[in-house]
Order: structure tokens, then C-alpha cells, then sequence
């Protein structure tokens, strides 16, 4: 448990937000021509990272926009916050 | 040689006031080389590193754990144990594991404790009625002990619960598997590590893995902070931490580590005897033999290696606790802890060769892993040591990612994961 500073609302208790998983995954440009193991990397594989993370998260119970945290996975502690669209911060 | 326990040994142990019980395992330094090594000393590498030794005369081999055995996950769970599981593939897996529980205390000569006091399963909504219906009749074709409860039958077998019709999720019925139940859970890891350590099997404690050595496409040993260890063959059992030991190997998994939370309340009088779950509330509670309320909640939404998790998680499950079960309302609660669980995007585990040769990988259980320890780890041992698996965890590898074939589990097991 701990508090997310909302870009656009500030800063609220984690359990107003909903995880997105991980950020910047994009989606394939021309996803008939995937393979298989491309769909696969694509759908399901995961860094599941122990350490920092970027991820997307969503204001569920607030202003319901999406937007991008940067956050320690192994103490919970967020390094940086930023919009979707936004380019995320270097390390 | 390894003493056997008995009354015998009891009273004998007794009469020099217990101070001269042999050691359950040894405590050796790494060797430079071993024909396996696991990677992870919880309940289910224990069970493989045992059933290597015991059905393939494996016994060079070695369990490296970062920690002490048993403190990871198998320490954490709320020590439920069944099968009835909807997927044909499941069902033989877990229900694998349960023949062997039935068995176990006798085969290890160590008590585990293993009750089948029942697990019962509650229906809240029309859908979980349609859903625990079908679930049944799955579990009878495959041979799996399942019936379906009216509410009068649910009240009749666990009276405390409120099956009154007027609460937010009322109880429209239920399922019963009799020969589920409970086990103690550290007596398990104990019971496989002191089995194992007789055959021959080095239990390494406190010895990280920091590095797996590859050549070209196969495994030549891992670096751990005791040192390199050479291996060809390596069985990765590392529950919420197997994408940290993947990423060592350049592999990537379907997997996210989410806290998941439990506690136990003050030990009291005896007040229920079989294990109540509701999937839809996430509220699971047993009884131990010490008294106390065993309560397990959900998962946190959010990656996480803390092993702690949300309060309104815990907040949430004792809402639904308290108005399933209002006898508990003024109960305290003693001690909440959370676990790492590795979840699989179809909710099954992998058990699998992968595509380095000699790396195999036993995880992805999620939040419900310890009922299949002993199933996991005898078909796990097959796999390493017949680099196959087993017909019963064919279907449980990591290509089906890749070629759609997933057992999905998600919605359909007894537990919504």
C-alpha cells in the first residue's frame, strides 16, 4: 500500500488505482505477419522485473486516465510518474 | 543412517529430555559438481530433489536455497489441499498430487499432518451455481470425489456460516470435495528435506543464485554466493522469484509476482472442521489444529517483490468473512503476512523443458501451489530426469504460450486466482 501522485489529481491512496502491467509494450504495426512466437512475446511474455519498473496505471476510482509510473519493485518505492505520450525518464 | 521416528523413539528421545534427536538433514558445504541441482528449497523443490533421488537414482544432486528451506511460499499458504479442478489436464495433475498426499506422512515417516476434513466451496450468484454445477459433474468423469450442496445442505455441514438470503452475496450452495483438506505445511518441506538428505541429496541453505552459466544452447552450472557450482541440468522451483532466475538465463516467462496475503486469528475453541472457500468474496477459512482461524485473502493487482501486500486486500476478505460468519465478529486477529505468487496469464503452472538444454522450469502455481507439492515434484523429477515429461504435465509447457493450447483455468477453477 502506498500513495500514487496522480498527474492529474494529485496525490491519492494506491487503492483508488488499478495496474496496468508493464509500459511500452507496443502493439504490432502489422500483426498479420507475426508469428507465433512474436504473438507470444507480444501477448504474454513479461520482465516481471525485481527492481525498477515501468508500468501503466489507471485512476479507476478518480479522473479514469492512464498514465505511467516508474516504481521499485522490490520496496514499492516510485521513482517517477509521468503522462501517457510522454517519453519516459532515463534510469 | 537415518533413525527412524517412532513411539519407540519417542520415549527414548524422552528419557534423555530430547536432547539427543539426530539432525533431520546435514548442513554441507556445495560440492564443485553434481549431476542436478534445484534451484529453490520451498516445498515443491524439496519433493523433486527427493523423487529424483528415490525414482531415478539421482543422488548426486543438490538444493541451493537463498534463504532457509520452507521460508518462502510453503511457509506462507494457507495449507489447503484438493483437485477438483474443471480442465481434464488439471484434474490429472492435481489429483496426481492428492493420491500422494493420502500416502505421505507413512512414506516419509514424518508426520504432514494431512487431513481430509473437506473443502467446500460456496456459489453466490446464478453464474457461480451454473459454473460449480458443471465444475462437479467435470470432476466425477475424471474419477474426482465432487457433489453439489443445496444452501440447507452447505448450513448443515458447516453451521456458523449465514446462509440467511438477505446478505450481499447470499449463499445459493456449494461444492464438497471430501478427500481435500489441510496438511501442515512446514512439516512438508521438512519431511521431503529429511527424506531427501538420507538418500544423499546436499540441502545447501543460505546460497543465492547469482548468475547460470550457458554454453552456446545448454547449461554448464550456476554462480551462487557460495561459489560456482558445475551442473548439466538445472530445475529452477523458484516461485515469485523464477523470472529474476530466468532473466540470469536470458529467458523471458508468462509471469507476474503479485503479493498475496494471509493471517490467522487468536487461537479458540474448535468451531469449524473443514475448509470453506468463496471465490467470488476471496474469503478462505480453516481451522488449525492450534486454534486458529486460518484466512487466506486475494492477490494485489500490482508486480511486487515486498511480500507484503494492500491493507483494503485484507480489509476486503474480512468484510466478507464477517458477514458469511458473524459468530466471528469480535475475533482479533494475531499475525498478517504476504508471499510472492508467480501468476500465469492462463492461471496453470508450467512445469517444462525450455530452450536452453538442461534449464527446466517448475512455476507459475500463482495462489495455489501447495496442494500439488508432492505431484509437482514427482512429475518435475521425471521431467529433469528423463528430459520428457511426464504425460500428466505434458500439457503444462512453456510452448503452449506460443501455440495457443493454454489450460485455462482462470474462471474455471475452484478459486477465481
Amino acid at each position: 500500500m502506498f500513495l500514487i501522485n496522480c498527474p492529474y489529481c494529485g496525490e491519492r491512496d494506491q487503492q483508488e488505482f488499478k495496474a496496468g502491467g508493464e509500459a511500452h509494450i507496443e502493439r504490432p504495426k502489422q500483426p498479420t505477419e507475426l508469428s507465433d512466437d512474436e504473438w507470444a512475446e507480444y501477448l504474454f511474455m513479461r520482465k516481471n522485473i525485481k527492481g525498477v519498473q515501468f508500468e501503466r496505471w489507471n485512476h479507476a476510482h478518480g479522473c479514469r486516465k492512464w498514465f505511467n509510473i516508474v516504481r521499485d519493485t522490490s520496496n514499492d518505492e516510485i521513482k517517477a510518474i509521468y503522462k501517457m505520450g510522454e517519453k519516459p525518464p532515463s534510469q | 543412517m537415518r533413525n527412524k521416528y517412532s513411539v519407540f523413539s519417542l520415549i527414548k528421545n524422552a528419557l534423555s529430555y530430547h536432547e539427543n534427536w539426530q539432525r533431520a538433514w546435514k548442513d554441507p558445504a556445495p560440492k564443485k559438481e553434481y549431476d542436478a541441482v534445484i534451484v529453490g528449497g520451498g516445498g515443491h523443490g524439496l519433493a523433486t530433489a527427493y523423487y529424483l533421488a528415490k525414482k531415478h537414482n539421482m543422488n548426486n544432486i543438490a538444493v541451493v536455497e537463498k534463504g532457509w528451506i520452507g521460508g518462502g511460499n510453503t511457509g506462507r499458504n494457507t495449507t489447503i489441499i484438493r483437485s477438483n479442478y474443471l480442465w481434464d489436464a488439471s484434474a490429472g495433475l492435481y489429483d496426481h498430487a492428492l493420491k500422494i498426499w493420502e500416502g505421505l506422512s507413512q512414506e516419509l515417516n514424518y508426520n504432514v499432518m494431512f487431513s481430509q476434513r473437506g473443502v467446500m466451496n460456496l456459489a453466490h450468484n446464478l453464474q457461480d451455481v451454473r459454473d460449480l454445477k458443471r465444475r462437479t459433474h467435470a470432476n466425477r468423469l475424471n474419477g474426482i470425489d465432487a457433489v453439489y450442496l443445496s444452501t440447507e445442505e452447505v448450513k448443515k455441514f458447516c453451521p456458523i456460516i449465514n446462509t440467511s438470503p438477505d446478505i450481499r452475496y447470499p449463499v445459493l450452495g456449494g461444492t464438497l470435495q471430501r478427500r481435500a483438506g489441510t496438511a501442515r505445511h512446514d512439516a512438508v518441506a521438512w519431511g521431503y528435506a529429511r527424506g531427501a538428505d538420507a538418500m544423499g541429496v546436499d540441502i545447501i541453505q543460505n546460497c543465492e543464485v547469482k548468475g547460470i552459466k550457458r554454453n552456446g544452447d545448454s547449461v554448464e552450472g550456476i554462480e551462487t554466493t557460495k561459489g560456482f557450482i558445475k551442473t548439466k541440468k538445472v530445475g529452477v522451483v523458484a516461485a515469485g522469484h523464477s523470472s529474476v532466475i530466468a532473466n540470469m538465463a536470458g529467458l523471458r516467462l508468462p509471469l507476474e509476482s503479485k503479493p498475496l496475503q494471509a493471517l490467522v486469528s487468536e487461537p479458540v475453541k474448535p468451531i469449524i472442521d473443514t475448509v470453506v472457500m468463496s471465490n467470488a468474496v476471496h474469503a478462505y477459512v480453516s481451522q488449525s489444529d492450534k486454534g486458529e482461524l486460518v484466512i487466506g485473502a486475494g492477490t494485489d493487482d500490482y508486480v511486487s517483490y515486498t511480500q507484503k501486500g494492500s491493507h483494503q486486500i485484507v480489509e476486503g476478505t474480512l468484510n466478507a468473512i464477517l458477514e458469511l460468519y458473524p459468530i466471528f465478529s469480535r475475533m482479533r486477529m494475531l499475525r498478517q503476512w504476504g508471499g510472492i505468487v508467480d501468476i500465469c496469464p492462463d492461471a496453470s503452472p508450467i512445469l517444462s523443458k525450455t530452450s536452453i538444454k538442461g534449464l527446466y522450469f517448475n512455476c507459475g502455481w500463482g495462489t495455489g501451489g501447495f496442494k500439488a507439492t508432492p505431484g509437482s515434484g514427482d512429475l518435475f523429477a521425471h521431467t529433469i530426469a528423463n528430459d520428457e515429461p511426464h504425460k500428466l504435465n505434458a500439457a503444462f509447457n512453456l510452448n503452449r504460450f506460443v501455440s495457443g493450447d493454454l489450460v485455462d483455468e482462470h474462471g474455471a477453477a475452484a478459486v477465481a486466482h
